[in-house]
């Protein structure tokens, strides 16, 4: 079953929206997701996709190229990074607010000023309230699985959401590693023929598709979207046991990392998990009871759950690969909004890492942990929010 | 010892350009530096970096630049030239940011007039982001995004941005040159100065399209490169003064 390659984060995404051979693909390049959508233009051209791409003029268009093509009744993708998701950003809400289950990859870059094409966080925590489902993905495999997945999700029909595959620009966008492939009559039985919902053209029941509504009735709407998002845990589980069968590969709501005992963890994102896992073995190495949370599904955020997973510690490190200027950083404000409701909690502290594309070491996850078993023996921190891996 | 005849002008940073053997960017690079020594005014030009290859065009000049958001120098240019009217200010564009995601910038900037200078870089391709098509790109020709050759039912036509522009009223100068021969070289100059000699004379906008052989990611030679813009990119975008709003009287 399937096959074992060596492939970027790219290629892999790539060859999932091959698989699932959507009708309509907007593509324009930007570093570091260009090579995506290049690879699936190479596709088209090769007749291997019967999919219509679109070679438009900039991410605004398109992502107005998406909106059009699933309001016309089509499965729809496309893909971009940092900047590219920016200039999107009105659309964003468009596509989430017309329900359209467009899924985009988003190989996370970091915004400008200054001009910066590496990785991190900014661009998809800058689009987490714009009502789109968001998966994050650690290496090139949950990149795959998840964008295969995505389609699933975003479909489903209590759901009909456009979803965001979220992978680390160039870490693992450009890195090769080893990975498993499924089967593309696999693929294809799992993501279903696309059953569309309300599409134009229909004449013999004519509709319109994001009218202007005023305050008599656009109050409405958004609860509606807001409901719809307490859905999606549900929908999300049931997808990752289906795909379990076809993959043997188990996903959640979130991974957590020996953490059914530890005293201390550390929240992450994404590649740098991968990192701070070796880490967390090396203090239950020296006997420290170290783990690890990594959200899978940031948007809607699972805040009970993760509560309950976090919530017999002594002390937890949210680590964000974006910053909140005057704030938190975003995914140190979901978790402590998650632990605030119990009359337990462990203490937490935020650190931002990685900015731009700055490696995360080990000895960045040794610093933290380090700090943790400190807080943990004293019952004291030094400051909530702090930069790590800051050259001075 | 023997006179020295060449020397870097003054407004470039005497540093080594990191372009692709065979790119235009460094002839263009070293064009604007010599004019804008010739006219003695590099205390006050600001130049605008595009996103694009030319991006790093604030490691060569030896003047103030500033790098805009993706297409937008434009518009950028134009509140900071009605701040400092006095600078000569004027935008280094790729085809990619001038002619796709910044072609409204360009249209708005050309039809107020902007007191403004525009060099537009075509090369037939998205360079930087590694030979993808552009708007510019020419009927047939391979790209990592047309890999049977662009198709013109599919993905249009090369848009001739510098004729467009020429039909807006509050354009002065259009010139459209050239980087394959040494003569088009020097007439590429000729039509900088101009355009920048016109900001300083405050006649408005002028957009000075320069063709530039990308051998990279043309899959070609440097001198293959220079052969195919004859054969190819001079028919389709053709050579000379477009619109030329002072001469015409």
């Amino acid at each position: 079953m399937g096959k074992i390659v060596a492939a970027t984060g790219n290629e892999a995404v790539a060859e999932a929206l091959r698989q699932i051979n959507p009708d309509v693909c907007a593509a324009y390049p930007i570093t570091p997701q260009t090579d995506m959508m290049q690879r699936f233009a190479s596709f088209v051209s090769d007749g291997k996709v019967d999919t219509e791409i679109m070679l438009v003029e900039s991410e605004h268009s398109a992502m107005s190229a998406c909106i059009g093509a699933s309001a016309g009744g089509g499965r729809v993708a496309t893909a971009t990074s940092g900047p590219g998701l920016a200039l999107m950003w009105e659309m964003l809400y468009v596509a989430s607010g017309m329900r359209l289950p467009i899924v985009m990859p988003v190989v996370n870059r970091s915004l400008s000023a200054p001009l910066n094409i590496h990785g991190d966080h900014s661009d998809a925590m800058g689009a987490r309230d714009s009502g789109w489902i968001q998966l994050w993905s650690e290496n090139a495999q949950e990149a795959y699985d998840n964008t295969i997945q995505a389609f699933r999700i975003g479909e489903h029909m209590d759901i009909r959401l456009p979803v965001m595959v979220c992978l680390d620009g160039f870490i693992i966008s450009h890195s090769i590693e080893r990975m498993e492939y499924l089967d593309d009559n696999v693929v294809k039985a799992f993501v279903r023929e696309y059953k569309s919902l309300n599409p134009l053209l229909d004449v013999e029941n004519p509709k319109s598709i994001g009218p202007l509504i005023l305050p008599d009735l656009y109050h409405e709407y958004k609860r509606a979207q807001h409901e719809v998002m307490t859905k999606v845990k549900d929908v999300v589980l049931d997808v990752a046991e289906d795909f379990k069968k076809i993959s043997g590969r188990s996903y959640g709501l979130f991974e957590t990392y020996r953490l059914d005992d530890a005293e201390i963890a550390v929240v992450i994102l994404n590649s740098a998990a991968g990192t701070a896992k070796d880490i967390v073995d090396e203090f239950r190495e020296k006997g420290i009871k170290a783990g690890l949370l990594k959200p899978r599904l940031f948007r809607p955020f699972p805040y009970e759950e993760v509560a309950h997973a976090l919530k017999n510690l002594k002390a937890v490190c949210i680590m964000d690969r974006a910053d909140s200027f005057g704030g938190y950083g975003p995914l140190f404000m979901e978790v402590s909004s998650a632990l605030y409701p119990l009359n337990d909690r462990p203490i937490m502290i935020n650190k931002i890492y990685g900015l731009g594309g700055r490696d995360f070491m080990p000895q960045h996850a040794e610093i933290v942990l380090d700090e943790l078993v400190e807080i943990v023996k004293t019952g004291k921190f030094k400051t909530i929010k702090e930069y790590i891996g800051v050259r001075e | 010892m023997m006179k020295k005849l060449s020397k870097m002008p003054e407004s470039l940073k005497p540093v080594h350009f990191r372009f692709c053997p065979g790119c235009g960017h460094g002839i263009l690079h070293r064009i604007i530096g010599e004019i804008i020594d010739e006219l003695w005014v590099r205390e006050k030009t600001i130049g605008f970096a595009p996103v694009g290859c030319a991006v790093f065009a604030y490691d060569y000049f030896n003047f103030d630049v500033i790098e805009t958001a993706h297409g937008r120098s434009p518009a950028v240019a134009t509140a900071m030239k009605r701040l400092l009217p006095d600078r000569l200010i004027f935008t280094y564009q790729g085809d990619g940011d001038l002619a796709a995601i910044g072609i409204a910038e360009i249209i708005h900037a050309a039809n107020r007039g902007e007191n403004f200078s525009v060099i537009f870089v075509n090369n037939a391709t998205y360079g930087m982001t590694g030979g993808q098509m552009a708007p510019t790109t020419l009927i047939g020709q391979k790209t990592t995004t047309t890999t049977q050759g662009r198709d013109e039912k599919a993905t249009g036509y090369p848009l001739k941005v510098s004729e467009m522009l020429a039909t807006i009223d509050g354009v002065s100068l259009i010139w459209r040159t050239s980087l394959d021969l040494p003569k088009n070289v020097i007439s590429t100059k000729e039509a900088i100065r101009k355009a920048f000699q016109y900001q300083l004379d405050g006649k408005g906008f002028s957009l000075i399209e320069v063709l530039s052989p990308c051998p990279t990611d043309w899959w070609m030679s440097p001198q293959e490169a220079l052969s195919w813009m004859r054969k190819n990119m001079i028919p389709v975008f053709p050579l000379g003064v477009i619109k030329d709003k002072y001469s015409e009287r």
